[in-house]
């Protein structure tokens, strides 16, 4: 998979529109690449660099730091067939994602840190990006014991979460979160009230009344995530609201952030491009978790990812096969791969002019880097070379064959896309090349 | 457009007597679809066209001689992933008195193999070349996923809590034959809204052919964004029924719903059973109605069922003309478009 073209000669790209959120910088120059380091940006000055440096002229292209996606499924270990941290890594470098946090939701969990240990072992031998691990909140993600999390965070795991589940017991998130703030590692907590949403398999309004199906309300959401920040706030943890998705949710997160730093909050880019009318005749590709919800609450996200009030947005990647995915919409699993669209999608923001490019790349470069505590995420002197390269314009139609996934389940079908990563790079590593 | 409706009617009536019994579709434009998935795919055009077809099916069913030989050599499986008694045999009475040659399958499933079942029964059943399929299912929208399956007419014989098209034509068709129109009547639907696919099917069907429609129940028992299906909500009953042309009561559906919206039987009956009492607040020449199969003492006192004002055997037998219209007007369509 690796192409160490490049890595042993210094690269410099030039002639770039270089982006990059955590410098708040936006103006052409270059970039040189030394050792899977960057080690000088030329924004004002002429590039200079060693002989033998390989010479990328960007051709006006976008560059910026790659992106890095919060909340990513796999299928490894335990279904292999949905997807492999390989063909999951893959398909990341196509949509520009450099790093991404794989959830804990395998067979078997990672709950262990000998799960851990096996994660980022098999990334590295396997796979062209930085596969970063998040360890269970609770043994076997039931809610109930809290795992090891001084070990886990010793074997690499660079956040807490129960993936797909919720937990439901306030005593057990407070336990969690006093012992999680212990070792700093952060908490990153799907929200939802199961009694509540019970047997709902969409939004709650007349689009499911009409359609027959029982709908989540959006109380199933904003009930438990106040009792999550209270909580955050007792305990002083650092805390992410893994995925809100209704507008009432805004305030309750504006809030606890007056009250302390430690608090953010994330949105799946879903969420920002798609509401519940897509969910059309039965469609089981738009049946996520959170569900989609009313244009209304999309906008509300939209406003407050311009408010700094959500500060990732992710791709939400989860590879489900035909098998789960092709029944009635109440039988068929949630979920939709993403990796591969994440760039053009947060790009239709842009395009609307809904939010600045720096904005949405902030959410998914600088921000995710900070609350993840890692070293890349910004074009800085001395930072990883995890960039991509890409074409704010490129018009494309997002076609079932081309999608390098193990699952073909996207939300994205046949959708119209302008903008499109054309190169990214990893480590100072050509890792995909449109 | 209504009274365009109307003269078809009248027109049919007569004609379905006199007719050759194979010209019986002729009379009628042409149904422009390949299934019945639900209500909410049709016009008022359609459904008036519906409406009139059954109408003239109606007398066949009362002739000494029950048959016509409109389908003979067309295969017709009724596929029920949920029991039904009333629904299937009226599908297959209709099939058959169109000489249809009817195949009834129950399939039992567990929950968790559900949709494969569907799928790969669907995928069988195909490769056996019916003309129609006539699906019932606990999920809403699976039998719209079978119809993507399958190279024949599909009709829905209800699919969990989304429609349940043809019980809500035989309703119209009921009520248009005792009240000799529709626009402008006040219906009054009585229950359990939010688990019933028959509110939701008779509210489009209703709510297109102009007429008024009313929700009642308790609020525990009426779905999000109701109102904007209907024409009035009401939660108190006596209120609801006040000036009401026809009451349609609804089963409370004690087996779908994962428990029981209301704390007690005798609380439910007391507050949204029919009795007497409550009845009085509606027309006097308000009629009464119910899809079947009764609870009564649950949502419906016996003496009103069994009633003069009840016509709840007259929409079992409109069933039948429904069904017998609706499979002739599909299998109609897809003969013309081979030609």
């Amino acid at each position: 998979m690796n192409k160490p073209s490049s890595i042993d000669k210094p690269l410099l790209i030039t002639n770039a529109r270089i982006v990059d959120p955590a410098s708040n910088t936006d103006q052409m120059g270059a970039m040189l690449v030394e050792n899977g380091t960057i080690s000088e940006l030329f924004l004002s000055s002429e590039p200079s660099a060693p002989e033998g440096t390989v010479i990328r002229d960007a051709k006006g292209l976008i560059l910026c730091p790659g992106l890095i996606d919060m909340r990513v499924f796999t299928g490894e270990p335990g279904h292999e067939y949905r997807e492999t941290l390989a063909s999951a890594a893959t398909a990341a470098a196509a949509g520009g994602v450099t790093s991404f946090v794989c959830m804990p939701d395998t067979q078997p969990v990672i709950d262990d840190s000998a799960l851990v240990d096996f994660i980022l072992s098999r990334a590295r031998d396997t796979s062209c990006v930085n596969i970063l691990a998040s360890a269970a909140i609770t043994k076997g993600l039931k809610g109930q014991e809290v795992s090891e999390y001084g070990l886990l965070k010793q074997a690499g795991a660079v956040c807490l979460s129960d993936g797909r589940n919720s937990i439901q017991s306030s005593a057990v998130l407070r336990q969690a979160f006093t012992y999680a703030a212990n070792f700093n590692l952060p908490i990153v907590h799907h929200i939802a009230d199961t009694a509540l949403n019970a047997d709902c398999v969409m939004n709650e309004g007349l689009f499911a009344t009409t359609l027959g199906l029982k709908g989540a309300p959006v109380e199933a959401e904003t009930i438990p995530l106040e009792r999550d920040l209270q909580l955050a706030l007792l305990t002083d943890v650092r805390y992410h609201a893994a995925q809100i998705s209704t507008a009432k949710s805004i305030a309750h997160i504006e809030r606890a952030k007056q009250a302390s730093q430690k608090i953010s909050a994330g949105v799946s880019i879903n969420n920002l491009c798609l509401n519940e009318i897509d969910v059309g005749q039965y469609r089981t590709f738009f049946k996520l978790d959170p569900p989609l919800r009313t244009e209304d609450d999309r906008l509300a996200m939209i406003e407050a990812l311009n408010a700094g009030t959500i500060d990732t947005i992710h791709s939400g990647h989860d590879p489900q096969d035909v098998e789960v995915k092709r029944r009635p919409f109440a039988q068929a699993a949630n979920g939709a791969i993403g990796l591969e669209t994440l760039f053009a999608a947060a790009m239709r923001l842009v395009h609307a002019e809904q939010v600045s490019l720096i904005q949405v790349l902030r959410a998914m470069t600088q921000r995710p880097a900070e609350i993840l505590g890692l070293p890349s995420g910004a074009l800085a002197k001395g930072a990883p070379a995890d960039f991509i390269l890409a074409d704010l314009d490129y018009p494309w139609v997002a076609v079932e064959a081309d999608i390098k996934s193990r699952s073909n389940n996207t939300a994205f079908e046949g959708a119209r896309f302008s903008g499109k990563v054309m190169a990214t790079y990893v480590a100072g590593i050509n890792v995909f090349e449109h | 457009m209504l009274n365009q409706g109307l003269t078809y009617m009248a027109s049919s009536k007569t004609k379905a007597v006199n007719a050759k019994p194979s010209d019986s579709g002729e009379d009628f434009p042409p149904f422009p679809h390949k299934h019945l998935l639900g209500i909410s795919q049709l016009n008022q055009y359609d459904i008036i066209n519906l409406l009139d077809r059954a109408q003239s099916m109606a007398p066949i069913s009362r002739q000494p001689r029950k048959t016509l030989p409109t389908l003979s050599g067309k295969t017709q499986i009724n596929l029920f992933f949920e029991n039904s008694t009333r629904t299937q045999a009226s599908f297959e009475i209709a099939g058959k008195r169109l000489g249809a040659l009817v195949l009834n399958m129950s399939v039992k499933t567990s929950s968790v193999s559900k949709g494969e079942t569907l799928i790969d029964t669907a995928t069988n059943l195909n490769a056996m070349q019916p003309d129609v399929i006539v699906v019932r299912h606990g999920s809403a929208g699976a039998v719209e996923l079978l119809s993507q399956k399958v190279g024949c007419s599909v009709i829905n014989a209800g699919d969990g809590t989304h429609e349940h098209p043809t019980q809500a034509l035989l309703d119209a068709l009921t009520i248009r034959r005792h009240k000799n129109r529709l626009a402008g009547l006040t219906v009054a639907i009585c229950g359990d809204i939010a688990n019933s696919r028959v509110a939701r099917s008779n509210l489009l069907l209703l709510g297109a052919l102009n007429v008024r429609t009313r929700v009642i129940a308790p609020q525990t028992l009426l779905p999000a964004g109701i109102e904007k299906l209907c024409t009035e909500v009401y939660t108190n009953m006596e209120e609801g029924l006040a000036g009401a042309d026809v009451v349609m009561m609804l089963r409370l559906q004690r087996e779908r719903a994962g428990e029981i919206m209301t704390p007690s039987i005798r609380e439910y009956y007391r507050f949204y059973g029919l009795d007497a009492q409550k009845f009085a607040h509606a027309k006097p020449d308000a009629i009464v109605m119910h899809p079947g199969p009764m609870n009564r003492g649950v949502e419906i006192d016996p003496a009103i069922a069994d009633g003069p004002a009840s016509v709840i055997t007259d929409q079992v037998e409109m069933g039948v003309a429904v069904r017998m219209a609706v499979l002739d007007a599909l299998i109609d369509n897809g003969e013309q478009s081979h030609e």
